[in-house]
């Protein structure tokens, strides 16, 4: 053992040569890879934090990848305006706790300069684009690593780990570079940019089941409590400053939890007991309903719906 | 037909913890348009209920819309697979697509390859970080042209586990005489090939019917003369390609960079009760592992292109806050070294000795991906694990018929071409035979205009040096 380090190591495993790895450390290795390789060939990522489960998995990640440095890139954040306030401040622990730079880009300034329009459904989840696609010129962002995992939806499964976004954000599925072994191209020319999606091989109930074995703190919401809740396009939708029921919708306090925590506008939450992570992690293995389809009324618009938000630029 | 997954068989695998320890296996599927491709895919996810319900509605509909028959409910299980909007106005698959699905033993990563177009290009990426590749075969054709390309190129890039699944068993009456001509026949192409004769690779045939589910997930009553184990089984017992090259391989490490904070440590990590002090002169080489294993007290030798080969001693693991003792392909660690060397990303730690010295001269299969086609004299660039270097084109030596294995004279590659070249780089690169080092032997070449990926490289062994007869096609 090493005579470098003075204090005692926090935990000392052994791994025999011959023993296999577990899929979460597999998945684990290969993020941190990833995450690693998009710090050393470009000059300046940065993640997009938005307090979600997936997000701050990403986070827990690149602590662990430049241990026991700092996080070498700054956080960024589209706050849509109707976001849940317990994420936001949830969001600006973690970045104090980290010390990390925290980039905002704002819809509501957007909306207010008139340069976005509100929709008359009321949902901003949609108008995140052109905030996101800002922020990422203004900063000079060349790689966005993003929590973005393949067995979301039909699209994302053919997104690669790497990928390439031209001078408007925008994805172009059939012109995807082949993504072989474990070299990625980053190349790309002034005005483009990369999404990076490290855990684009995780499933949900991977995700679930590494908050529990790294015990990840997550935003309140995920998990069950009370909350008054009207039903909406067969979801709960919670009661709040941007998102009243009408007349006609009936409001009662249900024991539910969230499965994905976006704008307050269109996100809704399941009926759960699930109080804690063990609750939730057995909940999802046992679920039956993939997390997109539950609980996003935007996606719901059209199969086709996500396809053609990451060609303009989307997440 | 139930998709439920039952919350107290969930919650007993995960406390009985199978799932904890159960490992990552990665496969690709290749086969023809009609081969039924698809619909195994959908008969996998379906029957080992990966299948979520939501998705499994809109397939429902759909299905119903289009007067669908079938054994899954009236379900057509190839809509489960279809991805993009203009895939489905089209009825074909663009693109190589990823699903996960997982059963008591395995978490399984499936790269869906489509076969009519492009094959080779959707091959090559799904069969890059394959455990294993399954080729589907129609029982009522046989081993086609197509199937000989496919086992090629699979054989070309060292994928561990070969399985040919003969489809449509039902439509030839699951005939054994059927099926074990068939049989024959792949075996005949494997050794001609030295697939699964090699001691590298093996070669399995399993008859399926995945329309009807028979020997996909469960063993077929009505091909009483296979006494073999259903896909699904093979799949799930089948070694891993990391675990068969701990035992196989010397160690590697690619430094990916240097993790040095030089005092200015992570908040959360000193919250955590880190000494300052202690780590002021930390200085350890960031990386995954990518062959072999390591433990503390491993002599081994640094690699940096250009210079001669400098040995020393690991003295430390790392792994967020963690000291292993050992660790192995494919974990993600920081090593640190006795000796304060100059190390730098794009160095190579490998075990002491096992390594030749760099070259600049490459001699390599490359699988062409682009439509833009590859001429001699071209400038490019290789991007071999964390260098890239300018390289010139200086001789295409040749093309390789896919469905003869012979090697014939070409100057030039186009898309969906195999050949070999020559190239000669601007700096030397620790280049190793891609049959004995899957990830050192592997390198993108990369257009330097556009940035786009032009080919997947195998480095092989130069001419003079013992030339490895079943690396010759």
């Amino acid at each position: 053992m090493s005579t470098f380090l003075t204090e005692e190591p926090t935990q000392v495993t052994d791994v025999a040569a011959s023993t296999r790895l577990s899929s979460l450390d597999t998945l684990e290795s290969e993020a941190i890879h990833i995450i690693r390789e998009v710090v050393a060939e470009f000059e300046k990522p940065a993640l997009l934090f938005s307090g979600g489960k997936d997000s701050v998995v990403m986070l827990h990640l690149a602590t662990k990848a430049f241990w026991p440095g700092k996080v070498p890139f700054p956080v960024l954040h589209v706050d849509t305006g109707h976001n849940f306030p317990e994420v936001i401040d949830f969001r600006d622990r973690t970045v104090e706790r980290l010390g990390l730079k925290l980039v905002v880009g704002s819809v509501q300034e957007f909306i207010d300069r008139g340069e976005l329009a509100e929709r008359a459904d009321g949902t901003r989840n949609p108008l995140q684009t052109v905030p996101l696609l800002d922020a990422i010129q203004s900063n000079k962002f060349d790689a966005v690593f993003g929590g973005g995992r393949r067995d979301e939806d039909k699209a994302r499964a053919k997104e690669r780990i790497l990928s390439l976004r031209d001078e408007f954000g925008q994805w172009d599925p059939r012109n995807q570079r082949p993504e072989l072994w474990n070299l990625y191209n980053g190349r790309h020319t002034v005005g483009q940019h990369v999404r990076a999606f490290p855990i684009s091989n995780w499933t949900e109930l991977d995700v679930w089941r590494y908050i529990e074995r790294e015990n990840i703190e997550l935003p309140g919401l995920y998990y069950a409590h009370d909350r008054e809740v009207f039903a909406r396009d067969g979801m709960w939708r919670a009661v709040g400053e941007v998102s009243q029921p009408r007349p006609d919708e009936e409001v009662i306090t249900k024991t539910v939890r969230y499965r994905t925590v976006g704008d307050m506008s269109c996100t809704g939450a399941v009926e759960s007991s699930a109080a804690t992570v063990r609750d939730v992690v057995i909940e999802v293995a046992a679920s039956t309903i993939t997390e997109r389809g539950a609980t996003r009324a935007d996606d719901r618009i059209s199969e086709a719906a996500m396809e053609d938000r990451k060609k303009d630029g989307y997440f | 037909m139930s998709t439920e997954i039952d919350t107290a068989r969930a919650a007993a695998l995960l406390d009985e913890a199978p799932l904890a320890h159960a490992s990552l296996f990665r496969f690709a599927t290749a086969g023809s348009v009609d081969d039924g491709k698809s619909t195994l895919v959908g008969r996998l996810l379906h029957d080992s209920k990966a299948i979520l319900a939501d998705q499994l509605d809109a397939v429902a509909r759909t299905s119903a819309d289009r007067g669908f028959g079938g054994s899954a409910g009236g379900i057509d299980l190839a809509l489960l697979t279809d991805g993009l909007r203009a895939e489905r106005e089209q009825g074909i698959t663009i693109d190589v697509a990823y699903r996960y699905f997982a059963t008591d033993r395995r978490s399984f990563i499936l790269a869906d390859c489509p076969g009519h177009v492009q094959y080779t290009k959707n091959t090559v990426t799904g069969a890059s970080t394959a455990d294993a590749v399954v080729v589907l075969i129609d029982a009522r054709k046989g081993v086609l042209e197509q199937t000989r390309r496919h086992l090629s190129v699979l054989q070309l890039l060292r994928v561990a586990h070969v399985i040919v699944a003969v489809n449509k068993i039902d439509l030839v009456d699951f005939s054994e005489s059927v099926f074990r001509e068939i049989e024959a026949d792949v075996q005949k192409v494997g050794r001609e090939l030295g697939l699964g004769s090699d001691g590298i690779t093996d070669l399995l045939v399993v008859p399926v019917s995945a329309l009807d589910g028979d020997n996909v997930v469960e063993r077929s009553e009505r091909t009483p003369w296979y006494t073999g184990p259903a896909l699904l089984e093979v799949l799930e017992t089948l070694p891993a390609a990391d675990e068969l090259e701990s035992h196989l391989e010397s160690f590697r490490f690619p430094v990916q960079l240097v993790i040095r904070p030089q005092g200015a440590l992570a908040p959360d990590a000193v919250a955590a009760g880190l000494d300052t002090e202690a780590y002021r002169d930390y200085r350890a080489y960031a990386g995954q592992i990518t062959e072999g294993s390591v433990k503390v007290g491993d002599k081994v030798s640094v690699l940096t292109p250009g210079q001669d080969p400098r040995t020393t001693t690991v003295i430390g693991i790392d792994f967020a806050g963690a000291e292993l003792l050992e660790a192995a392909a494919p974990q993600s660690v920081a090593i640190r070294l006795a000796d304060e060397f100059d190390v730098a990303r794009g160095d190579t730690i490998a075990a002491a000795g096992t390594v030749r010295e760099s070259s600049a001269d490459l001699y390599a299969a490359l699988c062409w991906l682009s439509p833009k086609p590859l001429r001699e004299g071209a400038k490019v660039l290789v991007k071999h694990g964390a260098r890239t270097v300018q390289a010139l084109v200086r001789s295409v030596s040749g093309k390789l018929d896919l469905a003869t294995f012979n090697l014939e004279g070409a100057s030039s590659l186009e898309l969906n071409d195999i050949g070999h070249a020559q190239l000669r780089l601007a700096a030397p690169l620790p280049l190793e035979n891609y049959l004995h080092h899957r990830r050192t032997g592997a390198f993108l070449v990369i257009d330097p205009l556009d940035g786009n990926t032009l080919a997947a490289g195998l480095v092989k062994d130069h001419p003079g040096d013992h030339e490895d007869e079943r690396y010759s096609i």
